[in-house]
């Protein structure tokens, strides 16, 4: 062993150094954002919570086509159909398990007429696993809610798809 | 039998008087740990539960005590339960020698040095219960390592604590403490007390010496079965015994509850809250070593116990009493 090497050992050289860097970066700003109180920026793209949209007349978009249904890898999403009285195709069943959903957007990318999208809201924890297991009720009152948020990100996202 | 009575109640008092701020400064204590490992790491911390998220450890023994309590089917049932009790009291107990200030100790007994090593070194049979009687690979091995890394540290800091009673000639705290009236001990024996600092973090299992709990080795020890209060029990005695280490040494070589000059300011100002400063600083050293230094390797860790730590402090023993007994400085002549 070298004998500069031998006393920065004794001497701890290297720890006091260390210490002293620690006491430094105590002193600098905080890197990480005050969570609850204030909350980072979420891109366009962003998968969070789904939600079912409308036509601006109030018509649900979903046509029963059941590609998610077929696409999604988790197995989350069970689709039951039926015509309507005026010949159009729509489901009558529509529960997504949040608990089996993986969240990798398969089944917005795969909608064709953009019925089911995933939100920005990441926030939907709940007090038991019942209340994750999203009906179509639910989910439509999502779209309703997040309308607005959901319009403008597909807007801002359309030429790239 | 009234006697009896009355003097039971004031036992029973006194006890009270000085187990619930010791418990309530660990709790303290453990949200100023991860507050400072979150600032040293540019972190917020827990910020959330009270002002500056102070009351963040009593939501967490909060949530601990509604957790169910999981006794694995294959363990010794009695020595599980029995476990984290004994790592608690005898983290507990031994805080009836350590005083706060002049008279201010709850049992001023003349071998209170002596008692405190042995409390202490008593501490491993709670983690070895543990791990035993949990009958899981993880806790055995945890246990296994930390029963062997501090019975080898014990070993220094009982040469360590021989340097500082060679200059002081008696086994009580507070003479001790009286004995650094002039000078603190952390001048004469200043290497002792960095190496008593490194052995209390070895002997607190705390960062860089956490092996017994190294999370990526052995999930978390000899802890791993345990859940609920149990677990929260083995946390508290390990804090407590943290701040035990730090009450030590600075009794042991930071004057105690001396202030630092003996003039106005700073004589002002009662002895107790000189021990909270000194033992507030050394566990905020122990917070910035453990968010600064990574894990050691087991047998650096060994090496560093009986290669050079003893050697050291043997040499340091005969150090001490010869330039005593050369100048003549020997205490009780």
């Amino acid at each position: 062993m070298k004998i500069s090497r031998l006393l920065k050992t004794i001497f701890m050289i290297d720890f006091v150094t260390g210490l002293l860097i620690a006491i430094k970066e105590t002193f600098k700003a905080k890197k990480t954002i005050n969570y609850p109180f204030e909350k980072g920026s979420l891109g366009t793209r962003s998968r969070g919570e789904h939600a079912l949209r409308r036509y601006p007349n109030g018509e649900e978009r979903c046509i029963a086509c059941k590609l998610c249904e077929a696409v999604c890898p988790a197995q989350a999403i069970t689709i039951e159909s039926k015509e309507r009285d005026d010949g159009s195709r729509k489901t009558v069943r529509y529960d997504i398990d949040m608990l089996k959903c993986i969240y990798c957007g398969l089944c917005e990318e795969s909608c064709p007429v953009d019925a089911i999208v995933q939100g920005p809201n990441f926030e939907f924890a709940t007090e038991s696993r019942e209340e994750l297991y999203y009906t179509k009720e639910k989910l439509l009152e999502n779209g309703d809610r997040w309308e607005n948020i959901l319009a403008a990100n597909i807007k801002a996202d359309s030429s790239h798809r | 039998m009234d006697s009896y009575f009355s003097i039971l109640f004031t036992e029973v008092y006194k006890i009270l008087f000085l187990l619930v701020p010791v418990l309530v400064s660990v709790a303290m204590i453990v949200w100023l740990d991860r507050r400072v490992w979150a600032f040293v790491q540019k972190r917020r911390g827990p910020n959330v539960v009270g002002p500056f998220g102070l009351f963040q450890s009593l939501a967490d023994a909060l949530k601990y005590i509604f957790k169910e309590i999981i006794i694995p089917a294959s363990s010794n049932k009695l020595v599980f339960v029995l476990a984290p009790v004994v790592t608690m009291t005898l983290a507990l107990i031994s805080w009836a020698v350590i005083p706060f200030g002049e008279d201010f100790v709850l049992a001023d007994i003349n071998v209170g040095i002596l008692y405190l090593f042995a409390v202490s070194s008593l501490g491993v049979y709670g983690i070895i219960m543990g791990g035993w009687a949990s009958n899981s690979k993880y806790p055995f091995l945890g246990a296994i390592r930390s029963a062997a890394q501090m019975v080898s540290y014990e070993v220094s800091i009982g040469v360590i604590i021989i340097n500082v009673l060679l200059c002081v000639g008696s086994l009580n705290l507070s003479d001790i403490v009286m004995a650094q009236q002039n000078l603190w001990f952390v001048i004469p024996l200043f290497p002792m007390f960095v190496i008593f600092f490194i052995s209390a973090l070895a002997e607190t299992n705390r960062p860089p010496f956490d092996l017994p709990e190294a999370e990526a080795e052995l999930v978390a020890g000899y802890q791993t079965e345990y859940s609920g209060m149990m677990y929260a029990m083995f946390w508290l005695g390990e804090y407590a015994n943290i701040l035990l280490m730090c009450a030590m040494g600075s009794i042991l070589f930071l004057g105690g509850w001396l202030s630092p000059i003996d003039v106005f300011p700073f004589n002002a100002i009662p002895g107790p809250f000189w021990l909270i400063f000194k033992v507030l600083f050394l566990f905020i050293l122990f917070a910035l070593v453990k968010a600064t230094v990574p894990r050691y390797r087991y047998d650096q860790l060994m090496k560093l116990g009986w290669k050079i730590f003893l050697p050291f402090s043997l040499f340091y023993v005969v150090l001490t009493s010869s330039f005593l007994l050369y100048f003549d400085l020997l205490p009780g002549k």
